[in-house]
């Protein structure tokens, strides 16, 4: 006899909606039959039994599962649904893979991203003090609205990408949108990233306001020509006759044990880029709050979201007319102690970090960056000139990046007021490992901060 | 319109006209034909016959501001390939979007940008058209239409589908019927970025005529030496697009498929692929001289293509019917002369670029 358990399908999944029971109760199954279809905050997962027997349901189509509860049990014809009877040879079920294919994430999470992602479900930015009436979303579910609320107001917005139609996203951002929009306005695109961006420069040429969605931002460097050589610099080189006012958008970041060429976090290449703005959210209000101002800037944007911030949830503003303006950093945490700086999930990390300093008696203070070009320095001096402390989080490669900008940023405005050198945390510099043991070593984490955190403080002049 | 597929099979370095049949004399086109048909005046086709000469000149005073070391970078002229850029553009309306390379300067002087403007953007001035930022490569004016010209070999082509894009669907724009044009180059035959926008344009069916000016070499390699396929304009079939061939030496050739295609396509949206066969006269860049020139193609073959000169042809035709004389020749010449004389001068006379300039149009408000 087996359970058959909701499945944890990503690192931020929490629970799972039946959808519908694909085999009736009773039934006699088999091994690799597909007894029933779930409904996670990613996508629709087809479960598959993983015993062959009599199948027993638990809960009813609409149920809401916590991940790892029983919602069946394959046993003997024998066997009543509750069970009792049987003994159990105690393995649970592996989950099933999703089908979803780019979408799919392994499952494997660690206590320290379950802890990762409370902290962000806990995260306010500056902006929501008076915001209004807020509602309790996804990172994902937050940028779905802002697409959604920035179609509404502008004809000129249109959406494009791979499979952001009829296959409702691969991420499950755009979902419905065909529907609502009709295909004029979410254009499925061939896999073609250097005609995409192409399509996306000259209309935005024209005035309309083109989103491409890469479905990984991995996926970008194809169209990199288009991107560095033309989009960013169609302003400059035309003597500022011709804007291109476009959100260019997409998952990206580190882990979950995508490997080599699906896991890295490129945005410093963008923001080295004249012409270009880049933004890089770290919560579901600021992912809001900036997609949509990014869709309203008259420049491209390069919008980068973070994948295994996609089920992290916050309050969110549903007013409409929320904005979070471009090259405004946050201030996460306030502290005395030492400034920690970030973006995008790596603000989530020093947030985290900055609890267990707490429990150490370390006030850190954390800034979430949001922007990084244009970039918010004078909030980071003003910190800096408070704490005399800085490190800078980033989960890129080490060398020539967003933490070695901050540390010079700090070091020609602030240097009389440092007593220790700004540290950097980092990933490691290697190509992203595949094996879980191996990334674990080559991805940031929030026990790097904290050591990095102490020996700034370690080294007080 | 389209030449079938059977009819494009055989190449070699014949000469094609817009429906893919063997061009048997150097004045196929039947001129009078296509002026009857077009109903040109002699006021238009004079007009037509001095922008031709108003090009050449404009070229060949760049090429020597160059040579006195007046102006930087890299200069690409057009001289030979001039009825390419007018048998198409003539054929264009206002509000229609033009594309090209880096070897620009033809069609933005023919779409109607003032002469001096676009020599003290070569100038590298800030009277420049483009405010001295692009140069020479990188000719923009958005008032006549013209999106630009780009220096990365394919990377306009991508561009014209966004352009394309927004013809057909931006509310604003979506009523005039109005079309892209986007010329290419021979050597952009074979980058990734022309294919998947060809495919693209095609799968969207989007307003744009690419032109490809087949002068026959990619700097230094010719079609033979770059491409499997010579047939270059057949490549459009792998994506259902319409295409043919059109001797690109002859302005009433491509006037007449152009204005044709053109047509069709205000009517029913869809892309088209034209190749005009044609002549690179001067070397890929300035930098390269007879002396390079020698190491990829032999004098002799300059010499035929000067045969068939498309200015020659253009007004050997307007004689035989009357509408020019030697007389209105060498006034139209003189005056052409003039107009790029004067273009210099007014580049050198500009100011230069002011240090403030230097951040100015990085980012827009």
């Amino acid at each position: 006899m087996a359970e058959v358990i909701m499945p944890k399908m990503g690192d931020a999944m929490e629970e799972g909606t039946l959808l519908q029971w694909l085999k009736p109760d009773g039934a006699t199954v088999s091994i690799g039959d597909v007894i029933a279809e779930i409904e996670t905050d990613k996508s629709n997962v087809e479960v598959e039994a993983e015993e062959a027997g009599v199948l027993h349901t638990k809960v009813q189509p609409g149920a809401t599962v916590p991940v790892g509860e029983p919602i069946a049990i394959i046993g003997d014809a024998a066997v009543t649904s509750n069970g009792a009877s049987a003994s159990s040879n105690g393995a649970a079920p592996a989950a099933p893979l999703a089908s979803s294919g780019e979408g799919a994430v392994a499952p494997a999470t660690t206590k320290e991203e379950k802890d990762i992602l409370a902290v962000s479900a806990a995260t306010r930015s500056g902006e929501m003090k008076d915001v209004g009436e807020t509602v309790n979303i996804s990172y994902r579910e937050a940028i779905r609205m802002a697409l959604g609320e920035e179609l509404d107001r502008d004809e000129n917005v249109f959406l494009l990408g791979e499979e952001i139609g009829q296959y409702q996203g691969t991420f499950k951002i755009t979902e419905n949108f065909l529907d609502k929009y009709g295909p004029e306005r979410i254009v499925d695109t061939p896999i073609s990233e250097a005609a995409m961006v192409g399509l996306t420069t000259g209309a935005a040429m024209m005035g309309m306001r083109p989103v491409i969605e890469f479905m990984t931002l991995n996926f970008a460097l194809v169209a990199w020509d288009q991107i560095i050589n033309h989009t960013a610099k169609i302003l400059y080189m035309s003597g500022g006759q011709y804007n291109v006012p476009c959100v260019l958008r997409g998952p990206g970041g580190v882990g979950v044990q995508l490997s080599a060429q699906h896991s890295q976090d490129l945005a410093h290449w963008y923001a080295n880029t004249p012409g270009l703005k880049v933004v890089a959210p770290a919560t579901p209000a600021d992912a809001k709050g900036l997609l949509k101002a990014a869709i309203r800037d008259n420049n491209p944007v390069v919008f980068t979201e973070h994948a295994g911030l996609y089920g992290s949830k916050g309050d969110v503003p549903t007013d409409p007319e929320f904005i979070v303006p471009i090259g405004v950093a946050d201030v996460k945490r306030k502290g005395k102690d030492v400034t920690i700086i970030s973006y995008s999930r790596g603000t989530i990390i020093s947030l985290a970090a900055a609890e267990q300093l707490a429990a150490e008696g370390i006030d850190a203070e954390v800034i979430d960056l949001r922007s990084l070009m244009p970039f918010d320095i004078d909030t980071i001096i003003e910190s800096v000139k408070k704490t005399h402390h800085a490190v800078v989080v980033q989960e890129q490669w080490l060398y020539y990046g967003i933490a070695g900008e901050f540390a010079a940023q700090i070091s020609e405005k602030a240097f009389d007021y440092l007593d220790a050198p700004v540290e950097r945390v980092a990933g490691a510099f290697v190509p992203m490992p595949y094996s879980r043991a191996l990334e674990q070593l080559a991805v940031t984490h929030e026990a790097d901060v904290i050591a990095a955190v102490k020996r700034t403080l370690a080294r007080n002049s | 319109m389209a030449a079938s597929p059977a009819a494009l099979k055989t190449r070699g370095s014949t000469k094609y006209d817009a429906h893919g049949a063997e061009i048997k004399d150097a004045l196929v086109a039947d001129s009078e034909a296509v002026i009857a048909a077009l109903n040109l005046s002699d006021d238009q086709l004079l007009l037509t016959y001095q922008r031709a000469l108003e090009v050449r000149h404009f070229e060949e005073q760049c090429n020597r501001a160059f040579r006195a070391g007046k102006v930087g970078g890299y200069l690409h002229l057009y001289i030979g390939q001039e009825a390419v850029s007018l048998g198409v553009l003539e054929a264009c309306k206002q509000g229609d979007q033009v594309l090209s390379s880096y070897r620009d300067h033809a069609h933005c002087l023919i779409l109607g940008s003032d002469p001096n403007t676009v020599m003290a953007e070569i100038y590298g001035k800030s009277t420049g058209i483009s405010r001295g930022k692009g140069g020479s490569m990188h000719l923009f004016d958005k008032a006549n239409g013209f999106a630009g010209g780009y220096g990365i070999v394919g990377g306009n082509v991508p561009l014209a589908v966004g352009i394309g894009w927004a013809l057909k669907y931006k509310n604003e724009l979506k009523e005039n019927k109005n079309i892209c044009v986007c010329y290419l180059g021979d050597g952009s035959m074979n980058a990734g970025a022309f294919h998947e926008a060809l495919n693209m344009a095609a799968l969207y069916e989007l307003p744009i005529l690419y032109v490809l000016e087949n002068n026959k070499y990619a700097m230094g390699t010719s079609v033979e030496r770059h491409s499997a396929n010579t047939d270059l304009s057949s490549r459009a079939d792998s994506y259902n697009m319409k295409n043919s061939k059109v001797d690109g030496q002859d302005y009433f050739a491509v006037r007449k498929v152009a204005q044709e295609i053109i047509d069709e396509m205000r009517i029913n949206p869809a892309p088209y692929f034209l190749e005009a066969v044609t002549y690179r006269y001067v070397g890929h860049g300035a930098a390269d001289g007879a002396a390079t020139q020698i190491t990829y193609r032999d004098p002799s073959e300059l010499e035929e293509w000067k045969k068939r000169d498309p200015i020659n042809i253009l007004g050997d035709a307007l004689r035989k019917r009357g509408t020019l004389t030697d007389a209105k020749h060498d006034e139209l010449d003189k005056s052409a002369l003039e107009i790029a004389r004067v273009a210099a001068e007014f580049a050198e006379n500009s100011p230069v670029c002011a240090p403030e300039e230097l951040t100015q149009d990085v980012y827009v408000d």
